[in-house]
């Protein structure tokens, strides 16, 4: 669908404004947001918020049940179970915000770059991207994280690392259904230089489907990281991460329900949250979508 | 006999439309899409239904054995065949009468054929279920339509799939699947606007021809002026879901009586026009049938407004003369129109002349 | 046809060659030593030494990734370091436990997903929709260690009406394979479920939205003919390739659901030589497994060809 000689939308603020009132319509999108921005609250505050420090043992009060004194129960070394599932928090946001910030990165510029110039660079590119696709992606992270040794920081990488393709690929798939919008070849024909056409037009009009992507990838990749940690081969010991706490709380399972409930549900509603706006952002960012919410305001559609 | 309709001869109407109502309810209030609708509809007659996108001109048809999404939407009046009312009728009976007693074809060709199924199903299933034919009756009745309907090759044909036609071969076949139930009515809404001119008059000149054949009368869709000189015998022409014009084809091309037909008329491109006049359009824009206009329904677009009434009072259908009815409370005068038919410049035959040729 | 089914098949090859390069590249990208890595500290010099040779890390790169592949198509793929024992004996070993845990996710899954889905897009904004699509969110959300460590508590520790762990195999003992399988099933099926449902929901949507479902029912034919004829019949042929696409994933993700039920798959075993440094192993498991995965996309594809007139009948004849 082409229009003739419209300019693609770059003007950014009042879109911006527009598209957060349509995604507040949407009951579950709104309800996802305001999760996340109590999650980010909690993550800055959790030194504040937490009632003992997170390698405090107990070890006399090993494997109690949820109380006043410790809200959510304490585990096997008698630590405050409340305590570790906040500063998780902030363990779990910090992965995903720099795996999926390295696969965004990264995965933009190979985008950019295999669309925008298509030819044998973008051939190549994309036959790499499939092949990658083509590992199950906790093999393919585990399998880095078995080269580099787990860390933190390697759980970070190797995630960043299996994101990348796939938002290679959307914005490879948003260049192309740019690059040969009329106005696009205008512009080039009057002799602006590629790199200006693609940081002012192309640039832009990517922005909303990689906005959609980030929200679910930050989901994925906070459950991943959840997932490696519970393996093992993500983050280590004494760290607070939520998958760390979840195998350790299968190792004891018959001493109490609360070792394993808690750090699950922060999993849970962290990973939902991101998923709901993702979902609510990429109903709101497309424009047939948006009418329809527009006129219904009503809760979100799959 | 309804009440309140015109007297003409009731001999053979295949079909009564008896003051149409189809609304709809939506989150922004209520659609008003075809207000008060009436006809009547005899064997071998062909009835255009002249109109812009949003007129209601589609809906009204399809409102006929209620193909609309009923839970929004609304039926109130009478559809009459035989004895029957259509629209007190439950889902489960109006099964029999769609595509058996009125059948239709609709405008794109590409969408209308499922692709995956081949074409003689698609043709042959109605009549199984309608007619309770075997397969094999089914299926060498479809190859006689399809020759009929002027498919080359129709017997190997049948187990081809859609993707394998070209546009106007595929609309064919959707002529075919109309009129394979032997319906009374056949419903063609804008069935060749999605297709080349010259398919255009090749599939108009078909439905005329079977219908002489057949006896059928025919409902014909459409917002193209030539394709209603070429065919109708009848012309209703509607403006935000109510007739404003109805007359037989001849008097509507010689003298337009109602503002909205005659800015219809004018605004045709005319071929070799030596003053290369400018092109004349209706300026503004149909009314949303959530926000009707009070009073008459054209009088915000009309170039003739004058009478106080046209914004306070709806005009109700007057006859103006013989069989020629219009909406509106400011007469015409017979030289504008007889100037903006002649702008227009669509040759009919005199209504005596026995054949009907497609417009050129 | 016989054109798309070519230049599908050459694909996936290629694809299979750059899997095989980055499986090969895995073992060459480990910091130090990878034999010394995976003995540990204390060794015996000659089991090091046979080891080295056997993997043939003393040879030059490219001879070596040749050597690796000519024996990788013939079945060979290495030692392992830890056991001495030949990987594809090891990977043959454990397929069917992971096999049979996919297909049975798989079928989980789709006794949720189809039903489920099918209604929730028939019967399009009413409250069983929102139910469904909360549901599948749920779904897609909720980690599937935590979902199978609940269960197990419920069901395995409070109830003990199933058992939490290991694998049985059908043909020894299917009642107590069926037992055994229940909860892993579920737990990896409910998320595959989930995923599937929005799936269908929106094939279905797509397809009763058609316009040839509006000339059907113009045409009189009664709406369950027209669901299952025009709407459906439509529908299925994406919902089979996200089906295959699902196998193909659930396969690869199993890893830690296998964990958690203490299952022995290849998941598992991988988990295990990755704990264990043992790269020959890890390296196997990792190209069978992505190996099946491009079968699998393989498949599907071409049964999409084959299922949609568009693409298996082409445009013969076009008058």
């Amino acid at each position: 669908m082409s229009e003739p000689l419209e300019r693609p939308d770059t003007a950014h603020r009042p879109r911006w404004r527009e598209t957060l009132s349509v995604l507040l319509k949407n009951r579950l999108a709104a309800v996802g947001l305001l999760a996340l921005l109590g999650l980010v609250v909690v993550a800055l505050l959790a030194g504040v918020l937490t009632r003992y420090g997170i390698n405090e043992q107990d070890v006399a009060n090993r494997f109690a049940a949820p109380s006043a004194d410790h809200w959510f129960g304490t585990d096997e070394l008698g630590r405050d179970i409340y305590s570790r599932v906040l500063m998780g928090s902030r363990v779990s946001l910090q992965v995903g915000a720099i795996a999926v910030g390295i696969s965004l990165i990264a995965g933009t510029l190979l985008g950019l770059v295999s669309g925008y110039r298509g030819g044998w660079l973008d051939a190549i590119l994309m036959r790499t991207m499939d092949v990658l696709f083509a590992f199950p992606v906790v093999l393919l992270a585990i399998a880095l994280v078995a080269v580099f040794g787990p860390s933190l920081r390697n759980t970070m990488i190797a995630i960043g690392v299996v994101f990348t393709p796939i938002f290679a690929r959307v914005v490879r798939g948003s260049v192309l259904s740019v690059r040969e919008n009329l106005y696009i070849r205008a512009v080039r024909s009057l002799g602006a230089s590629d790199l200006r056409i693609v940081l002012r037009h192309v640039l832009p009009n990517v922005a909303a489907p990689v906005i959609v992507q980030t929200s679910l990838s930050l989901a994925f990749a906070i459950l991943l990281e959840a997932a490696l940690s519970y393996l093992g081969v993500g983050v280590q010991p004494p760290e607070p991460a939520w998958g760390l706490m979840l195998s350790d709380a299968q190792r004891y399972m018959e001493q109490g329900w609360w070792l394993s409930v808690f750090p699950g549900l922060a999993i849970f509603v962290t990973v939902m949250a991101f998923n709901l706006v993702g979902d609510g952002l990429r109903d709101a960012l497309d424009p047939q979508q948006r009418s329809i919410i527009e006129s219904r305001g009503v809760g979100g559609d799959a | 006999m309804a009440p309140g309709m015109p007297d003409e001869s009731s001999a053979a109407a295949v079909l009564t439309v008896d003051h149409l109502d189809v609304r709809f309810a939506t989150k922004r209030g209520v659609a008003h899409v075809v207000r008060d609708l009436s006809y009547q509809l005899h064997a071998g007659e062909t009835l255009a239904i002249l109109g812009e996108s949003g007129s209601g001109k589609s809906v009204s048809t399809l409102a006929l054995t209620k193909l609309i999404p009923i839970p929004p939407g609304r039926v109130a009046g009478h559809v009459r065949i035989g004895d029957h009312d259509l629209v007190a009728m439950a889902e489960k009976e109006l099964l029999g009468y769609r595509g058996a007693r009125i059948g239709y074809v609709f405008q794109d060709p590409m969408t209308s054929l499922n692709p995956v199924h081949p074409i003689g199903r698609q043709v042959t299933e109605g009549m199984r279920f309608h007619l309770g034919v075997s397969e094999r009756e089914a299926r060498e009745r479809t190859v006689d339509l399809l020759r009929q309907v002027g498919i080359p090759d129709a017997e190997k044909r049948l187990d081809d799939y859609p993707h394998q036609f070209s546009g106007g071969m595929r609309q064919r076949v959707v002529i075919a699947i109309g009129l394979s139930c032997h319906p009374d009515v056949l419903v063609a809404d804008e069935a060749t606007t999605a297709l080349d001119v010259t398919t255009q008059a090749q599939i108009v000149e078909l439905v005329g021809r079977l219908q002489d054949e057949i006896g059928m009368a025919v409902i014909w869709i459409t917002h193209d002026l030539g394709v209603v000189a070429g065919i109708a015998d009848r012309v209703l022409v509607m403006y935000a879901g109510e007739v404003v014009e109805e007359a037989p084809v001849d008097l509507l091309y010689a003298t337009p009586r109602h503002p909205y037909t005659l800015g219809l008329m004018s605004s045709l491109p005319v071929l070799g026009d030596l003053e290369r006049r400018e092109l004349a359009a209706i300026p503004g824009m149909p009314p949303t049938p959530l926000a009707l206009p009070p009073g008459c329904g054209f009088h915000p677009r009309c170039a003739y407004r004058s009478d106080p009434r046209c914004e306070a009072e709806h005009p109700a259908l007057v006859e103006v003369e013989p069989g020629h009815r219009v909406r509106s409370f400011y007469e015409v005068p017979e030289s504008d129109a007889r100037a903006a038919a002649a702008a227009g410049r669509i040759d009919i035959e005199p209504p005596d002349a026995a054949d009907r040729s497609a417009a050129s | 046809m016989a054109g798309y089914v070519a230049r599908r098949v050459g694909q996936a090859v290629l694809a299979l060659l750059g899997v095989s390069i980055v499986v090969f590249a895995l073992i060459h990208l480990v910091p130090g030593d990878p034999v010394r890595t995976a003995l540990g500290t204390r060794f015996d010099p000659d089991i090091y030494e046979a080891l080295v040779a056997r993997a043939g890390l003393d040879q030059p790169l490219v001879v070596q990734y040749v050597d690796w592949l000519a024996r990788a198509i013939q079945g060979d793929l290495g030692v392992s370091f830890r056991t001495g024992q030949p990987v594809s004996t090891a990977l043959v070993q454990r397929l069917p436990a992971t096999a049979v845990l996919a297909l049975g996710a798989l079928l989980v899954g789709l006794v949720i997903a189809l039903p489920v889905g099918i209604v929730s897009a028939v019967r399009q904004g009413k409250p069983i929709d929102y139910a469904a699509n909360t549901f599948a969110q749920f779904g897609v959300s909720v980690p599937d260690f935590w979902y199978g460590i609940l269960l197990i508590l419920v069901f395995a520790q409070t109830l003990g009406w199933l058992p939490p762990s290991g694998y049985v195999s059908p043909l020894e003992d299917p009642v107590e394979a069926l037992r055994r399988l229940t909860l892993p099933a579920v737990t990896a099926g409910v998320v595959s479920g989930a995923i599937l449902t929005r799936f269908v929901r929106s094939s279905v949507l797509e397809a009763m939205n058609a316009e040839h479902v509006r000339l059907a029912r113009a045409k009189g034919l009664p709406h369950r003919y027209v669901l299952r004829h025009h709407v459906l019949r439509n529908a299925w042929i994406p919902v089979v390739t996200i089906i295959g696409l699902q196998l193909g994933t659930l396969l690869g993700g199993i890893v830690v659901v296998e964990v958690l039920f203490a299952w022995n798959g290849i998941g598992r075993l991988a988990l295990d030589a990755v704990v264990r440094r043992d790269y020959p192993v890890l390296q196997g498991a990792v190209l069978l497994i992505a190996g099946l995965f491009l079968l699998i996309n393989l498949v599907v594809d071409l049964l999409y060809a084959k299922l949609d007139p568009r693409i298996s009948v082409g445009t013969a004849a076009t008058t």
